[in-house]
């Protein structure tokens, strides 16, 4: 698709999905530098721009964590680049840092700050953050599109609104937006700057006091003017504006779209006001909107943030008003959906649906459906590294988790994840127990989680001096979020090679005395390996060094090499399951107790050959 | 309302995206407004990927109201089973099964049930009065040797089948639209397969 998103044939129309069309928007707005850490929903962004950036002639680059992907970012804006970071919900936490004094120093030009947010957590794990908190926290203007197409709009007005007032612009995307694909009417490509200086001012740029209380100032008359904007802005509009009722409605991002369904299936015309610009809203606009009404519906994805400005609007101009929204009438955690407000509008209005949603999703729920757990590929490193941690360990021994594809251990055979939470955690909280407890406990970190967070904390353990053991498990991508290139691999994300940086060689660089390099695959070695180190009272480290299996069998094809076969050799077989019930690879099965392995999804790590303790499982070819 | 809303279902790797990018494409080709919406990340690690459709003259939500499934594709009988509550009887839901099981891991770790096709056909009863079931990737198999382009054979017996609304020519163009070009002979070879299974 990376050659669609490419062709300048104004008023044409494609299908992008809403990550790939914030893409063109900042194509046709000139962008000169972009840059992300992959976290999805907002990866494909990221990986757009890796796609085309050479073709195009613009920087684009995947940072080691999302902090430093905006300070590059905002570096760009500032010398007279135009610039667009991308990340998802938590990587704003990280960039938080940077992004609130960036609104006070400001840019030069437009810069874009695209986040994703995970409503129902389909993607991504950690919590249902909110990012619009952020826009009041930081001041910093905010554009919520509904589909592809206002991806790319929105994209652009957030370029021009930028430049205009010289403040980073916030795009908030959520999963079904990011993810959806739909028509974009195509604009021109514009070529932007990609080089620019920096020039120098004795105040504007150095956020120190006694200025900075003048630049909060600023930065709220500079609010103000964006409000007035927001009145008028195309993007803030009525659907069904001269309906008279008792009961409006006010919608943002996608769940606009189901507001208009729902209308469609009950058969009603409601007035719905839309609003694409939601920080800051224009607060005139809704009091004459809302003036006239009785009740008014508040659709927006996760928490009640419109609605409770809304309520505060209302005791000026209708103190009578009843507002519904995410505070209790539609529901105060997951995504919204279509049949979420369909029953609530039904709920306020006593409107009947032609069919009925609860009784037809209670004959479903009565089907016992076998799950299907998210899981390690075949082949993947990560399992036999938690395989062999497993079988050097006890029931004793607590697993400290953390974010990337080993997440997958959570679930059996292996529950190696105790606590999950944020990037780089696991090495962080491993301190604190170990301080406080001599308990045996175990972290787990991946390549990109290490370099993204992981550095500071392993300092701070030799530091002050806790005993913990690590495992990094190094699998030369950044695989849970495709594949993207970390500091290990030496290729960057516009495919430049690059120095490639060993986790061992940082590991004893953090002053870590005790470490050593396996291969993943070599499940003996590990286990061995993971005996003698959880016996040491110092720091310990191992690196579980494998490729990912996927960009290897990749990797083979291309090569024309043979990925071998096993098979099990029933005359040796003993049943004992433990291929299946311990290394849980999905390529192995069991039907009347006989073990057998699908050619289809084996990839030929060979691993269940080393684990066999009949050694029954042979190689075909 | 003349909106088509399609489901594809399956599992991460048997091309569920694509079939659905497909689909989408060949809407666009018949000036046609269209959404697809589609999951990522975690949900993707062979875990369960349904993937709504939407095409018609102006298209809202990208998502398919729960019972109002034209068509619902399983790449995977129990995925088709996973999604059944997008259809209905009242709807008029039609679920078109590809017969390939792939166990999912619970059923050994988890001592969960793994049910016979036909336990899911008549499980499907209360959704529809019309399942369809094809070996859909035993056929390709058979011709190309792998599994891979089950999806579009699939597209070829829905296409035959008249299942969805558009024309032959225009599902060609959305097959050319979204498939790299040196799988493109094969696909269409697989599609032609599929489309003759269908008349």
């Amino acid at each position: 698709m990376s050659e669609k998103i490419l062709l300048n044939e104004n008023g044409m129309k494609i299908i992008l999905l809403g990550n790939e069309a914030i893409v063109r928007g900042a194509l046709e707005s000139g962008v000169g530098f972009a840059s992300t850490f992959p976290g999805t929903p907002a990866s494909e962004i990221g990986d757009t721009f890796a796609k085309v950036a050479n073709k195009v002639g613009i920087y684009f680059e995947y940072s080691t964590n999302e902090k430093v992907a905006l300070e590059g970012a905002a570096g760009a804006a500032l010398s007279g680049v135009r610039s667009i970071v991308s990340f998802k919900q938590y990587g704003l936490n990280v960039s938080s840092e940077s992004a609130f004094p960036l609104a006070y120093v400001g840019v030069r030009v437009g810069m874009v700050i695209a986040v994703a947010d995970d409503p129902s957590c389909w993607s991504s794990a950690q919590s249902e953050q909110d990012s619009r908190y952020y826009a009041h926290l930081g001041h910093i203007p905010m554009l919520e599109p509904a589909d592809s197409q206002e991806c790319k709009d929105f994209t652009k007005i957030a370029f021009d609104l930028s430049e205009k007032f010289n403040l980073p612009v916030f795009l908030r995307l959520t999963t079904r937006v990011s993810h959806t694909r739909g028509v974009v009417t195509l604009g021109r490509i514009v070529k932007g700057r990609t080089k620019g200086k920096f020039l120098k001012d004795s105040i504007k740029f150095r956020n120190f006091p006694p200025h900075i209380i003048e630049t909060h100032k600023e930065l709220h008359r500079k609010l103000e003017s964006i409000r007035q904007i927001s009145e008028e802005i195309e993007m803030n509009f009525f659907v069904n504006e001269d309906v008279k009722n008792d009961l409006g409605i006010i919608a943002s991002g996608v769940s606009f779209n189901y507001v208009m369904d729902a209308l469609d299936h009950l058969k009603m015309n409601l007035p719905v006001l839309k609003l694409g610009l939601t920080y800051p809203i224009p607060e005139e606009k809704i009091r004459n909107f809302i003036k006239n009404l009785k009740s008014i519906l508040v659709v927006e994805e996760i928490e009640p943030i419109l609605e409770k400005s809304i309520n505060s609007l209302a005791k000026d101009v209708n103190p009578e008003l009843r507002v519904f929204g995410r505070s209790g009438y539609l529901s105060t955690a997951g995504e919204l959906t279509e049949e979420a407000i369909l029953l609530t509008i039904s709920k306020i209005t006593g409107k009947k649906l032609d069919h009925d949603l609860i009784a037809h999703k209670e004959d479903y729920n009565k089907l016992k459906i076998a799950r299907r757990f998210p899981l390690m590929c075949p082949g993947c490193p990560h399992r036999a590294t938690f395989f062999a941690t497993k079988s050097a360990t006890g029931e004793d021994t607590t697993f400290i988790g953390d974010i990337g594809c080993y997440i997958l251990g959570i679930f059996p055979p292996f529950e190696t994840q105790d606590i999950i939470f944020s990037m780089g955690a696991s090495e962080g909280l491993i301190h604190g127990i170990k301080k406080v407890s001599d308990q045996k406990v175990i972290a787990f970190i991946g390549d990109g989680t290490f370099f993204h967070a992981g550095i500071p904390a392993l300092i701070n353990i030799v530091f002050n001096k806790s005993n913990p053991l690590i495992i990094i498990l190094d699998n030369r991508t950044t695989a849970m979020t495709g594949h993207q290139p970390n500091p290990t691999v030496g290729v960057t994300g516009m495919g430049d090679q690059t120095k490639a940086i060993a986790i061992e060689d940082i590991v004893k660089a953090c002053g870590v005395e005790n470490f050593k390099v396996v291969d993943s695959f070599n499940v003996k070695e590990m286990e061995k390996t993971v005996g003698e180190f959880l016996q040491n009272d110092k720091v310990s480290v191992i690196v579980a060094k494998r490729e990912c299996q996927l960009l290897a069998v990749r990797r083979k094809r291309r090569e024309g090499k043979a990925i071998p076969k096993f098979r099990i050799d029933q005359s040796r077989c003993n049943g004992c399951g433990i291929c299946l019930y311990q290394l849980g690879c999905p390529a192995i099965s069991v039907e009347n107790g006989i073990f057998d392995i699908n050619e289809d999804l084996c990839t030929g790590c060979a691993v269940c050959v080393r684990i066999c303790p009949k050694r029954a499982i042979k190689v075909v070819r | 309302m003349t909106e088509s809303d399609i489901i594809v279902t399956g599992i991460g790797g048997q091309g569920v995206l694509t079939l659905a990018n497909v689909i989408a494409w060949s809407a666009l080709r018949e000036g046609l407004d269209v959404k697809t919406s589609e999951l990522h990340g975690l949900a993707q690690r062979s875990g369960t990927i349904p993937c709504h459709v939407r095409f018609g003259e102006k298209i809202y939500s990208p998502l398919v109201l729960e019972g109002k499934a034209n068509l619902i594709i399983g790449l995977e009988p129990l995925e088709a089973l996973r999604a059944c509550y997008y259809g209905s009887r009242e709807n008029k839901t039609i679920f078109l099964i590809n017969s390939y099981e792939v166990i999912p891991l619970s059923i050994f770790v988890a001592k969960e049930k793994y049910p016979s096709l036909n336990h899911i056909i008549n499980a499907l009863k209360s959704f529809s009065a019309n399942v369809i079931t094809l070996d859909a990737s035993e056929k390709v198999k058979n011709t190309t040797g792998g599994i891979i382009s089950t999806n579009i054979y699939i597209l070829g017996y829905a296409s035959a089948k008249k299942l969805i609304p558009l024309k032959k020519q225009s599902i060609l163009k959305g097959i050319k639209e979204v498939i790299p070009e040196r799988y493109l002979e094969l696909n269409k070879k697989v599609f032609d397969l599929g489309f003759k299974a269908g008349q």
